[in-house]
């Protein structure tokens, strides 16, 4: 992703450089007697603004402060003191590290450790938003996603032994498809030629599947990819780059719950979490094309009832900038009456054939992709 | 309001119909009206028999209680006590008659006031069963114990006895009866054991050991060696009286005149108030009381109610007393570790229609108390727990009226029960508590016992929310504490490291944080020898030196030894003082004494205080209240404190984290 850099050293020093600053301003204000604190945008879906320039949602204006008075504060600045320091080591010895192995060596921070996974991915994403670099920058890489791409197209990747590998990702793959690796970016993935209509993006392996088995791929000439629920970094930026680069149009399929309204709205408006780098990762264009809770209806589809954590995320989403429109709006409403939802796999109801036959036909077809 | 009338009644009755035909109609008032209940109220009835008989003795209770599974329906109940024993000729009367030995003129507490009682048990198990019910007693003055086994016959309201015979016992003196019955045995909120824990809590003086139809012995240990406080018995007020007992006292009384009766027979009247009265009702005060008709009786019944009198006196209680609520609580619920014990209260005496009562409360917090659920309420009336009706109570609607928002618990809309880790314990104790049946399962609600149970409640809801403010505010100086302590040294340390300078002084930053002198307090047990340790540390977190004195308040007649350093005045109401020299910025200051043959949870809080500084800098004691000694109410230097006010406009970035499960 960090598309600016060449040969790595440049960055790295940007990062060191980044780094210092922040453990430079903490020191400052200890030493000038002050109570340390760090200012980051706030990461929350009341300070997401829609960036018309990129036609996606970035973070907006507003600051949250993390200080020591508060007992959490001051604990997430003692780890990013530590990152700080880890980072900077790795950068001295050209290491590398993935986020997990982050959180295992916090294991040595005595009381700054993380106590999951997740607190140190937030605390490199604060680092993200604060640096205005990514975390490839400071030597922080994801675990594959193992999210996969079916479809006649054709890139090259460079390979760990520095090859150059040309994959068609529908004659030279097996029914498993194309593993989306953790970088995606030009220096590693070059798009060679695509013979397709667009992308269809999948949440579950059980659909994808399904697509696979019927073939659907070459009936409608269009690519596969498999999100594996909410898609990672990597595979939203893939879907980015093959719709900007290659001028694939991009439609998501998703279950019609609460969650999969959010799966689309990360690869098209942008994630929250993500919001400081959404120019990069969200496909403005992607189309949803179900399941809708008005599908439910339509198709007369099986449900299960909605749990109140469901009902929560609903109401949640109300009031989520992104979904204020009237079509989310209204399909939000009729789920919560419902109070019901639906897989994709409910499609089965009427056979293994309906979902290819029937069901996408009659949704892609109005958005002339089919 | 029942009264003895309807025991009468009860008791007419009895002759006239077969036993069975009695029992089904009166069941409900008996208390044995559900399979479950009626073996929980032939306990009741022998453990209220054991204690009060224990009582009568000055004997400390030690009270037996098991139940057998004969089979699927039928039970065995034991009751066995150390009780004083009945001698021989009054044990089959006291177990083989129903309304034997009459209590109903008595105006002292007592437990059992009306209804079958003992007898009542016995009748029931030979209905249900058809089998006998056997009694073992001794008296100190035997060698040998009387045992008997006895139906009642029902007709005559005599005992018949089955068998009977002298046995060894290895008992000094006591008493065990054997009654077989129909009942189903439950666990749950209203089983035996429930009732016995609360039996345990107001009678911290007994000793009670349960042994259920399967599963392990339970026993509650003593938590106190002190008898409650003797009751006196005082003849009736006249303004509670009620018309029948009134006639039936006429009817019994060896006066020959009206108004030697009233005088001789009541308590505040005087010869004087006696001719009033009479005089009031349009009777000869030298009418022969046993000679008035009905109307008469009413009349005088009116005079009596709107006499002026003087309250009746009220040394004729017993209540448990604060302390001993505190450690009944301690002593049965420990295992379930409550964080606090708010001082319980008991309220002066007061007069509702001539009968004298008392209430109480203790409230319990915290520990594994279950904090979404509603409180527990335990409702005791004259030391016996009340377990049915709850909803009927007055004690229940007394905790359900008080808006308990304002003490620190959850409860929608300010009424109703409310939520949270708390037991409340209701105790009402008056020579009358008026019931609200026969049954006397729960209280009726009356004007004067409300208001009572309304100020004893709040009074303990003020304390407990003074507890509840405490501890936030030290857990938010704890919090604070392990930051400047832990973290902040680190953060130095790592961002000295990474710009490679020398590490930062921290102290200015502290006491930004901190802002307050803590009075932090450490107590540490050895069990071994019953030995508490405590430490108090001062720590001076403000940015300026500070100097003070500290109090602290030990329980009357506890002294301590080793105390480190010297105190400047100890004084025998407990009181200690230390006069602090000048504690730098960042410094502490320490105090240590030691307290020999407690029990661990004797001593579990010190109750400290200052003076010589602005009270509002300090966290862990409380000003010296003014009246205490005025010349340590002052203090010079006026400061306020200087924690840096939070920002309102400023939002806290790791408390916003609604969002970040989107991706």
């Amino acid at each position: 992703m960090t598309t600016k850099k060449k040969g790595g050293a440049p960055a790295s020093n940007k990062a060191v450089d980044a780094l210092y600053a922040i453990a430079e301003e903490i020191y400052e204000e200890l030493d000038g007697g002050q109570i340390p604190k760090m200012k980051i945008p706030l990461r929350t879906k009341a300070n997401i603004r829609f960036d018309s320039k990129h036609a996606v949602w970035k973070y907006g204006n507003l600051m949250g402060v993390r200080s020591a008075k508060k007992l959490k504060g001051a604990l997430m600045l003692l780890r990013t003191m530590y990152v700080l320091e880890f980072i900077r080591d790795m950068i001295r010895d050209s290491k590398s590290s993935t986020l997990r192995e982050m959180y295992y060596i916090s294991e040595g921070w005595d009381i700054a450790k993380f106590h999951a996974q997740e607190e140190s991915n937030l605390l490199a994403e604060d680092l993200e938003v604060i640096t205005q670099l990514l975390r490839e920058d400071f030597k922080l890489r994801p675990e594959e996603s193992g999210a996969s791409v079916i479809g006649n197209i054709t890139l090259e990747e460079i390979t760990r032994g520095g090859d150059r590998k040309r994959i068609n990702c529908r004659d030279d793959v097996g029914d498993a498809g194309y593993t989306i690796p953790y970088n995606v970016e030009k220096e590693k993935i070059k798009f060679i030629d695509a013979d397709a209509k667009f992308i269809l993006a999948i949440e579950t392996g059980g659909m994808f599947d399904r697509l696979v088995e019927n073939g659907f791929d070459d009936d409608a000439k269009c690519v596969l990819v498999h999100l594996k629920g909410q898609p990672s970094r990597s595979t939203r930026r893939l879907l980015k780059r093959l719709n900007e680069e290659m001028k694939l149009p991009v439609a998501t399929f998703t279950d019609s719950d609460p969650w999969s309204f959010r799966i689309h709205a990360a690869v098209a408006y942008g994630a929250i979490k993500t919001a400081h780098i959404s120019e990069y990762l969200a496909t403005p264009t992607a189309e949803f094309v179900g399941i809708t809770p008005s599908d439910i209806l339509n198709y007369e589809l099986p449900t299960d009832a909605l749990t109140p954590r469901d009902v929560g995320a609903l109401n949640a989403e109300m009031t989520d900038p992104r979904f204020n429109d009237e079509f989310w709006r209204n399909e939000i409403q009729t789920m919560l009456q419902l109070n019901k939802k639906a897989e994709q796999q409910a499609l089965a109801k009427y056979g293994l054939d309906y979902v290819t036959d029937t069901y996408l036909p009659e949704k892609l077809g109005p958005l002339g992709l089919m | 309001m029942p009264s003895i009338s309807i025991a009468e009644e009860l008791a007419k009755k009895q002759r006239e119909i077969s036993v069975s035909e009695f029992f089904e109609r009166n069941k409900q008032i008996l208390g044995y009206d559900s399979a479950t209940k009626a073996l929980l109220t032939a306990v009741k009835e022998g453990v209220d028999n054991s204690l009060d008989a224990a009582a009568d003795a000055d004997i400390l209770p030690d009270v037996l209680v098991e139940v057998k599974k004969i089979d699927k329906e039928e039970f065995v109940v034991i009751v066995e006590d150390n009780g004083p024993g009945i001698v021989k000729k009054e044990v089959a009367n006291v177990f083989g008659r129903l309304l034997y030995g009459s209590r109903f003129f008595s105006r002292a507490q007592r437990r059992g006031q009306q209804g079958l009682g003992i007898s009542g048990a016995v009748m029931y198990g030979q209905i249900t069963t058809g089998k006998p019910t056997k009694i073992r007693s001794k008296v100190a003055e035997q060698d040998v114990a009387y045992e008997i086994e006895l139906i009642l016959d029902t007709k005559k309201n005599r005992p018949n006895v089955v068998e009977e015979d002298f046995v060894v016992w290895e008992r000094a003196h006591g008493t065990r009866v054997e009654i077989p019955l129909k009942g189903r045995y439950n666990a749950g909120k209203q089983s035996i054991p429930e009732y016995l824990k609360a039996t345990a809590i107001v009678n911290p003086h007994a000793r009670i050991t349960y042994r259920p139809p399967d599963g392990e012995e339970i026993v509650f240990e003593r938590a106190t060696e002190d008898l409650p406080p003797k009751t006196k018995e005082i003849p009736p007020h006249p303004h509670g009286i009620e018309l029948g007992t009134l006639m039936a006292m006429m009817k019994e009384t060896k006066s020959y005149k009206l108004a030697a009766f009233l005088e001789e027979e009541f308590v505040r009247v005087s010869s004087r108030v006696a001719k009033e009265i009479c005089d009031a009702a349009g009777l000869d005060p030298d009418k022969k009381p046993k000679s008035l008709v009905l109307e008469e009786a009413k009349a005088l019944h009116d005079a009596m109610q709107s006499a002026k009198l003087m309250s009746p006196p009220t040394d004729c209680l017993s209540p448990i007393g604060e302390r001993l609520i505190k450690r009944g609580l301690k002593n049965v619920l420990g295992n379930l570790r409550p964080e606090f014990y708010a001082p319980p209260l008991t309220r002066d005496p007061a007069v509702y229609s001539g009968n004298p009562f008392q209430v109480e409360v203790g409230i319990v917090y915290g520990g594994d108390l279950p904090p979404d659920q509603p409180i527990e309420v335990l409702r005791f009336a004259n030391r016996v727990p009340l377990l049915y009706q709850a909803g009927g109570c007055a004690l229940t609607q007394a905790v359900a009226n008080v808006d308990w928002r304002r003490y620190g618990l959850e409860q929608r809309g300010g009424q109703g029960l409310p939520f949270g880790p708390a037991i409340v314990l209701v105790h009402l104790c008056s020579t009358k508590v008026p019931y609200t049946s026969e049954s006397k399962e729960a209280v009726a609600t009356v004007d004067e016992i409300m208001t009572e149970l309304d100020l004893a409640l709040k009074e303990a809801g003020r304390r407990l929310k003074t507890h509840l403010t405490k501890k936030a505010h030290r857990a938010k100086t704890k919090e604070k504490f392990e930051i400047v302590q832990l973290i902040l040294p680190r953060i130095a340390d790592k961002s000295a490291k990474i710009v490679n300078k020398k590490v930062p002084v921290l102290d200015a930053t502290i006491t930004k944080i901190m802002g307050v002198v803590w009075v932090d307090e450490q107590i540490e047990y050895d069990k071994k020898v019953k030995r508490h340790t405590v430490t108090l540390n001062v720590h001076n977190f403000t940015a300026a030196g500070k100097k003070l004195n500290l109090h602290l308040l030990l329980p009357r007649g506890i002294e301590p030894k080793s105390v480190e350093p010297k105190p400047a005045e100890v004084r025998d109401d407990g009181k200690i003082t230390w006069e602090l020299k000048r504690i730098d910025s960042v410094a502490k200051a320490s105090i240590s004494f030691v307290l020999e043959g407690l029990d661990e949870a004797e001593y579990d809080e010190s109750d400290l205080y200052v003076s010589g500084i602005n009270p509002g800098l300090v966290i862990g004691a409380e000003p010296l209240p003014g009246d205490w000694e005025l010349n340590y109410a002052e203090f010079e230097e006026e400061e306020t404190p200087t924690v840096e006010a939070t920002e309102e406009t400023e939002i806290d970035y790791d408390e916003t984290e609604e969002a970040l499960d989107d991706d």
